[in-house]
Order: structure tokens, then C-alpha cells, then sequence
């Protein structure tokens, strides 16, 4: 079985958010960027994959030279190869006509992504990807079974779980569940040394058109204080949220 | 040329977010000066969405149709939308819907803008307002295809009851074999959901153990709330994880968000800060949670919930 894991280059969870170039931009001055974490769990279910069923792993990015630590610490946790396709990514349609092509040209029996990326939460390349490619695709995936061609899946709806089947080729949106927290895996520096190895390839971009387009950030206006309520008056609460907030 | 919006129901009932999307659809119809086309799929009744706005309604039964299936689904409303040659298609964010779009994007080579807040703050070009960094901004993107597709936050928009009398009429795709089938659905059907709620009732590690839990049921059962939980709590199996709200679990966007023993960790706040109103009840004052609270209340959630409990039943009775 030949596994693509797609890695979204992503600020960490704790960024400073702020923009430049008059609010059209992403600052990156001082940002740490990590894997993206619902990618992580699928990277690392796809480890197990790899050592039990003798699947390949390959990792994917679609960006710049600035996304490659992000897939050399993907390849230092284990994944075979990685795949960089150079061009900054514009929007979910594009990155997804990209992926597509790697996953025709490679051969990709399942893609692993994750069900959303934490900087812009679109949810959409995964779908898009599976629709480009014609292969079955699976959502908020919390559980992940491959015999021969046939997957079995549990995902995560409104309100409880449900379980489905399906077949290779399939697009997975992972998220935690996959594998748990602690199942994570730090690169150890055996892994760092080995993944500086690795092949990591830069294919070209096919210069996939965009639909839609970003104009400008803006943030949240400020927030007001905190309206701190003693544990002895309660009905002081209550009064608040009836009559001033209006949400009882 | 109509505005074509997908109109979720449950058990042939509409969700809530089945009338704001509708109320949305209505707006962008106003704004583009032409009608709304709801889509539903094995509603009961679907009178309801002309308080929305709504013109025409076209009724999908179909019995293979009973369990949702993005791609069934997607397939639905892509030739509804041929049919009515729909320009833009309205969507909500819930979880089916969030599954769907991606695959009716790609069918009908349409941009696709989710998570959005406003009503388009232009429509040539089409431009609208969506979250982005997880709540922490905004980002005014444009849609350039000439079909379009928006994906409403829930709870962002509201109900906007506009009457109307809806036309009925059948309507009856050709749905394709879709390769994933579901074989079995877990789902406590007598709960409210997170997604659904208009209050979340979430609890985190200061409630010091799973059998601490009946209080927080019981606020919630007051409040016609959802239960929810910090993620340390569904990693020690104290509660489900489908309970676990936060970045890495359900986002939470409810009227109400009332925190009990969180500390508000960023990946937590990251979950549930598009939850309008936000209540903290902690016995640490320098919890980071009551930076981002509207309200808060430093003390023993042992001592205040019970209170609370007792003194919102109070409150019912007096305003019932």
C-alpha cells in the first residue's frame, strides 16, 4: 500500500496572530510553525501502517522553500520520502489540483490528510482532492482499518460516532482518535540524522488556477473585561445573563 | 438565477441552522435582487422555511437518502442547483454540511468560501467576511467562479423571519452509487448536541473526577444545554471524547458557553471563542480563562454549581 500523508505548514497553536503589508499578509516574524496537528494523528497512524502492514509513506506540502523543516520533521518521525510542490498556496481549490497530480504521478493508493488545517479552517482539500481523483473520501475520521483494498472507518458526527465502509483509493480528513495524543511521536535524533537522508523532492506546480482570493485580515475588535460576579450572589448572575447578555 | 440554499433536517425536522442559512440565502437573494430555492431532503413539512425567506422549496423523499452521505448528498444539491442555475448556493457549517461541500464545489467548479459571518459585503466582486487562525481573525475573501458557494458559520448570522409562502414541488435526482456505505450510527438521539445547542455546559479537570459529573448534567438539563468537556478530561476517559470541545476536538459556537473548572489553555479557547457569551466559573483567579470571559465567578464549582442549580429552577419558575 502506497500512503500519502499531506502536511500543512501551520503556526503554532500559541502564534501571535498579526498581519503586514497592510493587513494582506500573514506575519511570520517570530512564529513558530509545526505540523499541522490533525495531520500529525494521520502521519502517525500511517507510521503503524508502515510497521505492521508494510505500507510506504510519503509526505506532501504545497509551498515555498520555508514549509521544508515542517516535512523534515515529518520525515525525522518517520515517513519514507517527501514531496515539496513548489508555489505559495493561494487557496484550498489550487493546493487540491496540486495534490492531485502528486497523487496520479505517485500512484497513491489512500492520502491521509487532516480534516482541517488550524490557520485557515477551510475543511476543503481533502474533499476537493478525493473529487479530482475520483477516490472515496472520509471525514473527521477517528478510526482507521485497511484490509487488502477494503477500509473500514469510525467518524465523529454531530452528536455521537458512526461507522463506515469503503475501498482504496481514499482520502482520509484525520483528526485526534486516529491515533491518541500519546501516541505521538517526538522525533528522537537517530530520526533527525536519518531524515536529513531522505529524499525530499521538489516537483514544479502546475500553475492550478484559483477560485477564490484573499484581500485582507482583520482582528477581532478588543475584547472588554471580564465581569466578575461574587460566589455568594449568584442571582447577580443570573440577572446578568437575562437581562444584559440575554442568552437566558 | 435563484439563490439556492440547502436546508438540513433531522428526522423531517429542520435544524436551526436549516432557518439561519435560509435567513442568509434570503439576504444574499436581496442583495442580487432574485428569488430563494431551498433544497431539503425527506423533510416532513418544509412551510416552516418560508418565514425564512424562502420561495420555493424543492422536496427530495428518497428512501436511500435516510442516512446522510456527502456524496449522495452533494450529488442532491448540485443538480437542484443546475436545475434552478443557481449562481450562489448557501450552506451551513455543520458537520454534514462541512463533509458535502468540498465534493459540490469541485461538481459544480465553484469557489467555495466557509466559515462565514456576514452577509456578502459586495457582490461584484463577491466578497465575504470568514473566520480564519481558528476565531483568532478574520478574512475578507472574494469568490471568483461564476458559481458560488457559502458556508454560514452557525450562529453567526441569526434568524431573520421574512414571510414569504413557500411553493412545494418534488424533486427527484438521479443519485449515483456512492462508495462509502454506513453501517452503523451511534448517537444518543435524547441529548441536545454540541453543534446544535444554543448553551454548552463544559467542565475540565477541576471537577476532580468522572463521578463529579451528575452537577454539570443536571445545570445542563436546567439550561436545555449540551454537556461538553476540556480535552485533558475525555484523554483520561472521565467523559467521551465526542465530548471534547477545543482545537483538536468539536469547535463550539452556542449563544452560552459556561466553563466549569477550565483553566483555558489557548487550544481549548481556540475551540469555543465563537461562542458569543462566555461564563468561567474557577477557584483560581489567574486562570487565563477569565481574560477571555464575559462573566466570571471565582470559587468551589462544588459550592457555586449546586447554587446555581437551585437558583436557575428558581428563575424558570418565576419566568415560566
Amino acid at each position: 500500500m502506497k500512503i500519502l500523508v499531506c502536511i500543512s505548514h501551520v503556526p503554532d497553536t500559541t502564534s501571535k496572530i498579526n498581519f503586514t503589508d497592510g493587513d494582506s499578509k500573514f506575519d511570520t516574524n517570530g512564529v513558530q510553525f509545526v505540523i499541522n496537528p490533525n495531520d500529525e494523528f494521520g502521519l502517525t497512524r500511517a507510521m503503524w501502517f508502515k510497521e505492521k502492514q508494510g505500507a510506504s509513506v510519503d509526505v506532501v506540502n504545497v509551498g515555498g522553500v520555508e514549509t521544508e523543516p515542517t516535512l523534515r520533521k515529518a520525515l525525522a518521525i518517520g515517513a519514507d520520502a517527501a514531496i515539496r510542490v513548489n508555489t505559495e498556496a493561494k487557496d484550498g481549490f489550487q493546493v487540491a489540483k496540486e495534490l492531485a497530480k502528486v497523487v496520479q504521478d505517485g500512484g497513491y493508493d489512500l492520502v491521509i490528510a487532516g480534516r482541517e488545517s488550524i490557520d485557515y479552517n477551510g475543511a476543503m482539500v481533502p474533499g476537493m482532492l478525493s473529487e479530482l481523483i475520483g477516490a472515496n473520501f472520509v471525514t473527521n475520521c477517528i478510526s482507521l482499518d485497511i484490509e487488502g483494498t477494503n477500509a473500514t472507518a469510525i467518524r465523529e458526527i454531530d452528536g455521537g460516532k458512526e461507522t463506515v465502509t469503503t475501498s482504496l483509493p481514499l482520502v482520509i480528513g484525520g483528526q485526534k482518535g486516529l491515533v491518541e495524543e500519546s501516541d505521538l511521536r517526538i522525533p528522537n535524533m537517530r530520526g533527525i540524522m536519518m531524515a536529513r537522508k531522505k529524499p525530499l523532492t521538489i516537483v514544479e506546480a502546475t500553475d492550478a488556477e484559483t477560485e477564490t482570493a484573499s484581500i485582507e485580515f482583520k482582528k477581532p475588535a478588543p475584547k472588554g473585561a471580564v465581569t466578575l460576579v461574587d460566589a455568594g450572589n449568584l442571582d447577580e448572575l443570573i440577572n446578568l445573563l437575562h437581562n444584559e447578555a440575554k442568552v437566558i | 438565477m435563484s439563490v439556492l440554499v440547502y436546508t438540513e433536517s433531522e428526522n423531517g425536522k429542520f435544524k436551526k441552522t436549516a432557518l439561519e442559512v435560509a435567513s442568509y440565502a434570503k439576504a444574499v437573494a436581496n442583495q442580487l435582487g432574485t428569488t430563494v430555492t431551498a433544497v431539503t431532503v425527506n423533510a416532513a413539512n418544509t412551510s416552516e422555511l418560508g418565514n425564512y425567506g424562502v420561495d420555493k422549496v424543492l422536496n427530495v423523499s428518497n428512501s436511500t437518502l435516510e442516512k446522510f452521505n456527502a456524496k449522495s448528498y452533494a450529488e442532491v444539491i448540485k443538480q437542484a442547483a443546475e436545475q434552478e442555475g443557481a449562481k450562489v448556493v448557501v450552506i451551513s457549517q455543520s458537520a454534514d454540511s462541512k463533509y458535502l461541500a468540498p465534493i459540490l464545489a469541485v461538481g459544480l467548479h465553484a469557489g467555495y468560501a466557509p466559515n462565514v459571518v456576514e452577509a456578502p459585503s459586495n457582490t461584484a466582486p463577491f466578497t465575504v467576511k470568514r473566520t480564519a487562525f481558528t476565531n483568532k481573525a478574520f478574512n475578507m475573501t472574494t469568490i471568483n467562479t461564476e458559481v458560488k458557494i457559502v458556508g454560514v458559520s452557525n450562529n453567526a448570522f441569526g434568524l431573520v423571519e421574512n414571510s414569504a409562502s413557500a411553493t412545494s414541488e418534488d424533486f427527484s435526482p438521479s443519485i449515483p452509487e456512492s462508495g462509502v456505505s454506513v453501517q452503523s450510527v451511534d448517537k444518543a438521539t435524547d441529548k441536545v448536541t454540541i453543534a446544535d445547542a444554543e448553551t454548552v455546559v463544559s467542565a475540565g479537570r477541576g471537577l476532580k473526577g468522572p463521578e463529579n459529573w451528575g452537577m454539570i448534567e443536571e445545570l445542563a438539563e436546567v439550561l436545555g444545554a449540551a454537556t461538553a468537556c476540556s480535552k485533558p478530561v475525555s484523554d483520561l476517559g472521565w467523559r467521551p471524547h465526542s465530548e471534547h470541545v477545543g482545537q483538536t476536538g468539536k469547535p463550539v459556537a452556542s449563544n452560552l458557553y459556561i466553563a466549569i473548572g477550565i483553566s483555558g489553555a489557548i487550544q481549548h479557547l481556540a475551540g469555543i471563542n465563537a461562542s458569543k457569551v462566555k461564563v468561567v466559573i474557577n477557584t483560581d483567579p489567574e486562570a487565563p480563562f477569565f481574560k477571555a470571559a464575559d462573566y466570571g465567578v471565582v470559587g468551589d464549582a462544588f459550592e457555586v454549581v449546586p447554587t446555581l442549580i437551585e437558583k436557575l429552577k428558581a428563575f424558570k419558575v418565576a419566568n415560566a
